[in-house]
């Protein structure tokens, strides 16, 4: 069952091809069929024929696609045939959405793992263990130095910050898509009804999170502040991107913090600049990709995304399971989804520099 | 311990000067003077010990969690410091066993809540003294006892790598606020070495007792700042003293009863590898300190040898008797801090100088013609227009000195780094347009991007020949985008080493250019930094070793 010319998954230029299905999963070029895993930017592009994705994406893939799109709305579970193929999706538990595809035809199934973690999230559907014989998974923090406190811990600690500093505003950096609102359903929890700023790039994204019944604190953006509000002791949730963007200049003497998965790593946080790091990842940890990996009984797999390398070789040594990474073509072509960089870009970048394999 | 963790959590976790000033306050004035004494010697870095290698660390971790070794190399790629990635695995591990144990190989001795004084004189020592199977249990046994945020902090104590982002000067004067002290006398106290003990803190956070005996250490140094452009130019040039900055080691040299001493700007006492510099401290009156640079120079030169001599001299002690004679160090004098023992600080440079100059008189009159040329004064100059300073800096290749000096002629001697009164004027740099060779990837901050950059000149028969190294000038966004492109265009690698395709040129600044013998090109760069990315330039366009030769002969 190789991941070649032949078989149920091959790789072309276009990305990861089904042909049983005549379906891509996740292109990276338009194409007349593509099914999404999820709707963050690196996972679905624009131009494609249908898109095939959880009905609760919808909303955010029509925002970053476009209206128009042609989309085809599926249910967790349900049993598709779509061609040859037997195709349904499966809860990830990456961001509201996201999905695990799974694809059977001519007797062997297989599995996409898109992006997904295994801690509780209430902001989207818990992962969902799916068994197949082969499994293509991501490995983005695919290090044992990465392990994950529940993110109602983090949340926790992310509320104790921002209430120890009353004097002035808190600048929380979330990716915009599924940290921010995961962040804020976890202070939701934690029985916070202040109302909460955003950038214009988080507000975004809110609509479909409410519209799916996500119990989130009240929230404002940025926009519709008036001048002179008195920002002491107000929180507000931003892109990375507008760190020490001028943008921001109200909140010059405000503390802030960065929600990340790459927070585990002190340098990590020290080059960027942040004040404080939470650690908290929509991936799975280091733990959390084995569990995975041996909950599909996958007698192959295979490895993307990240430190591919490593995990292959650690299955492949240590749990005997039969792996390999799955760089070259595969990776170059992947733009950097916010939190899969710095090592999904560098990933990106080493494959760029030696030939496909 | 716990106080002391919270504190380092804290200044880890701002950017801000004046929160990390509150925090470092905050515990200087609640911790017990024992526990005082030994987070002031760690945030000052003077106790910077290490106890166990971090690659023993490492060793007892891997034992302790059964990882591959290269998994464990792959994480600390990724993490830059083996202290933390030891820290972030043997949590992992951690986990894997449930509850963390109690430390119970030594029943009742020492807990996380411990005092950090004894942590630091007896836990830790005790671990370090151990060795084989049983340190790596006592090791073990520690780490379980430990909260897993504090691994890090205990692992950063034991390899003798403990940092924080906190200047000299900002916990100085945290301590010095705290004990209400005055700064400059708080860092005259701790000049010369600290040894963290309670009787110590007390000692130096004394009230101030006026005429109190600080026979033993070397005042705080005062440091100049650079020049701007035009920055004087509203000042009368007549108010500025002008001297050579000389290519040496800044240095106190002490004669008081206690003895004779030599510090560097580092506050080390090198004594002993400058034999003939105590000697002649020897010839002064007690109760003296000079302020100036160690250098090499002969004693009827003209002009002081490059720094590559006195390097053959740093470090070394006991120096040969061959060595002091191919080597000869000098000091020349600029300042004098004390004269008959009264501290002169507060004068005027002016009337220091005058002094000083009164000193070396009375020196030479001394002095046997064996020491001729030990001692110098720094001569000095005045400046009649500001059009005339870079006509005049530029003459300092020619003193192989780095540029000039400015000096206030009123200016008091005051401590540490603080602008207004005295200026260093450098030299423009040498410069050389040279091609990205090879690349590693830093440390630390920097771990997991590719930062330490080996750069080639083109020789004569069309190859690229490394000659230099630098790992700073870019800015991040420069430093993300090189990276980017390294990973793009690696033609080979050599363990952490890439080679890249020979296509990104970059100038390089420099200070000086010596003949050297160990560096394949034919010589050695001093201080070498990017200073441009020549992205508008063609690999072929890059200098040759011969535009390097003819810098070199240009020089004195």
């Amino acid at each position: 069952m190789p991941l070649a010319p032949g078989g149920l998954l091959q790789l072309s230029p276009e990305g990861l091809y089904c042909p049983a299905a005549r379906a891509w999963i996740d292109p990276w070029r338009p194409v007349p069929r593509a099914l999404i895993t999820h709707a963050h930017a690196d996972h679905a592009r624009p131009g494609c024929g249908e898109y095939w994705a959880i009905g609760a994406s919808e909303g955010i893939l029509r925002e970053r696609l476009g209206a128009e799109i042609q989309l085809l709305p599926v249910d967790y579970g349900q049993l598709h045939r779509i061609g040859d193929a037997r195709v349904s999706f499966h809860s990830a538990g990456h961001v509201l959405g996201s999905a695990q595809i799974r694809l059977e035809a001519g007797g062997e199934s297989w599995l996409v793992s898109g992006d997904y973690k295994r801690c509780a999230d209430p902001s989207c559907t818990p992962f969902e263990p799916v068994q197949a014989d082969v499994l293509i998974s991501e490995a983005t923090f695919g290090l044992p130095i990465y392990r994950w406190q529940s993110g109602a811990e983090v949340a926790a600690e992310i509320l104790e910050w921002w209430r120890t500093a009353p004097e002035r505003p808190s600048v929380l950096f979330c990716y915009a898509f599924g940290k921010a609102q995961r962040v804020l359903a976890e202070l939701h929890r934690l029985g916070v009804g202040d109302e909460v700023l955003l950038h214009g790039a988080v507000d975004r994204l809110m609509g479909p999170y409410r519209d799916s019944g996500v119990a989130m604190p009240p929230t404002r953006p940025l926009t519709q502040l008036e001048r002179g509000a008195d920002l002491a002791g107000r929180l507000l949730i931003a892109p990375p991107a507008a760190h020490r963007s001028r943008g921001l200049g109200r909140f010059a003497k405000a503390q802030n913090g960065f929600v990340s998965g790459w927070m585990a790593v002190r340098g990590a946080r020290r080059r960027r600049g942040y004040g404080r790091g939470f650690v908290m990842s929509d991936h799975a940890d280091w733990g959390g990709l084995l569990q995975s990996v041996k909950d599909s009984q996958a007698q192959q797999v295979y490895v993307t995304h990240g430190q591919s390398s490593v995990l292959a070789r650690y299955l492949q040594e240590v749990e005997g399971i039969s792996a390999e990474p799955l760089e070259g073509h595969f990776e170059a072509e992947r733009f950097d989804d916010d939190e899969a960089t710095p090592a999904g870009a560098e990933a990106a970048a080493i494959a760029a520099s030696s030939p496909a394999n | 311990m716990q106080a002391f963790a919270a504190l380092f959590r804290q200044l880890d976790g701002t950017g801000s000067t004046s929160a990390k000033l509150e925090a470092l306050q905050a515990y200087f004035l609640s911790a017990a003077p024992a526990d005082a004494a030994w987070a002031l010697a760690l945030l000052l870095g003077k106790r910077r010990r290490r106890l166990i290698t971090g690659r023993r660390l490492r060793e007892i971790c891997l034992a302790g969690t059964e990882l591959p070794e290269w998994l464990f190399e792959a994480c600390h790629a990724q993490v830059g410091d083996s202290a933390e990635t030891v820290a972030l695995l043997w949590q992992q591990r951690a986990d894997g066993t449930g509850e963390p144990s109690r430390w119970d190989s030594n029943p009742g001795r020492v807990t996380f809540e411990d005092p950090l004084a004894l942590w630091m004189d007896e836990r830790l020592p005790q671990l370090a003294a151990l060795d084989g199977e049983k340190q790596t249990k006592a090791v073990q046994a520690c780490w379980r006892s430990l909260p897993p945020d504090q691994l890090l902090l205990v692992n950063k104590l034991l390899s003798g790598g403990f940092r924080v982002g906190v200047s000299t000067g900002l916990v100085t004067r945290a301590l010095a606020q705290s004990a209400e002290l005055d700064e400059a006398l708080v860092a005259h106290r701790l000049m010369g070495g600290f040894t963290p003990s309670a009787a110590a803190f007390a000692e130096l956070t004394a009230a101030d007792a006026q005429g109190e005996s600080l026979s033993a250490r070397p005042y705080p140094f005062f440091l100049a700042s650079p020049l701007e452009a035009g920055q004087l130019e509203q000042t009368p040039p007549e108010g500025w003293q002008l001297e050579w900055k000389w290519d040496g080691i800044r240095g106190q040299l002490i004669h008081r009863s206690g003895g004779c001493s030599l510090w560097s700007r580092g506050e080390e006492l090198i004594n002993e590898a400058f034999p003939e510099l105590i000697a002649l401290a020897e010839q002064l009156p007690q109760g003296t300190a000079l302020d100036g640079e160690v250098i090499v120079w002969h004693g009827d030169a003209e002009t002081p040898e490059a720094f590559t001599s006195l390097q053959r001299r740093l470090g070394r002690k006991a120096p040969s008797r061959s060595l002091q004679r191919d080597c000869p160090a000098a000091f020349v004098a600029y300042d004098l801090l004390e004269d008959q023992g009264t501290d002169l600080r507060q004068q005027p440079l002016q009337r220091r100088r005058e002094q000083l100059e009164q000193l070396y008189e009375n020196w030479q009159d001394v002095q046997g013609a064996e020491g001729k040329g030990r001692m110098r004064l720094s001569p000095t100059q005045t400046l009649r227009s500001w059009g005339d300073l870079d006509h005049l800096r530029d003459q300092a290749r020619g003193q192989r000195a780095e540029g000039l000096m400015l000096k206030a002629l009123d200016s008091p001697y005051l401590v540490g780094r603080k602008r207004g009164h005295w200026w260093k004027h450098k030299l423009e740099p040498l410069r050389l347009d040279a091609v990205l060779l090879y690349a590693q990837a830093g440390s630390g901050k920097r771990a997991n991007l590719y930062t330490d950059y080996s750069f080639g000149l083109w020789n004569s028969d069309g190859e690229l020949v490394t000659f230099a190294k630098a790992y700073s000038g870019l800015d991040n966004a420069e430093i993300r985008e090189l990276d980017r492109w390294i990973r793009a265009h690696t033609t080979e690698r050599f363990g952490p080493v890439r080679a890249v395709e020979p296509l990104q040129v970059f100038e390089l600044a420099f200070e000086g250019i010596q003949p050297s013998k160990r560096h394949k090109c034919g010589f050695a760069v001093r201080f070498p930094r990017i200073s441009r990315w020549r992205t508008d330039k063609p690999a072929s366009e890059a200098d040759s070793l011969a535009n390097a030769m003819a810098l070199m002969e240009q020089q004195p």
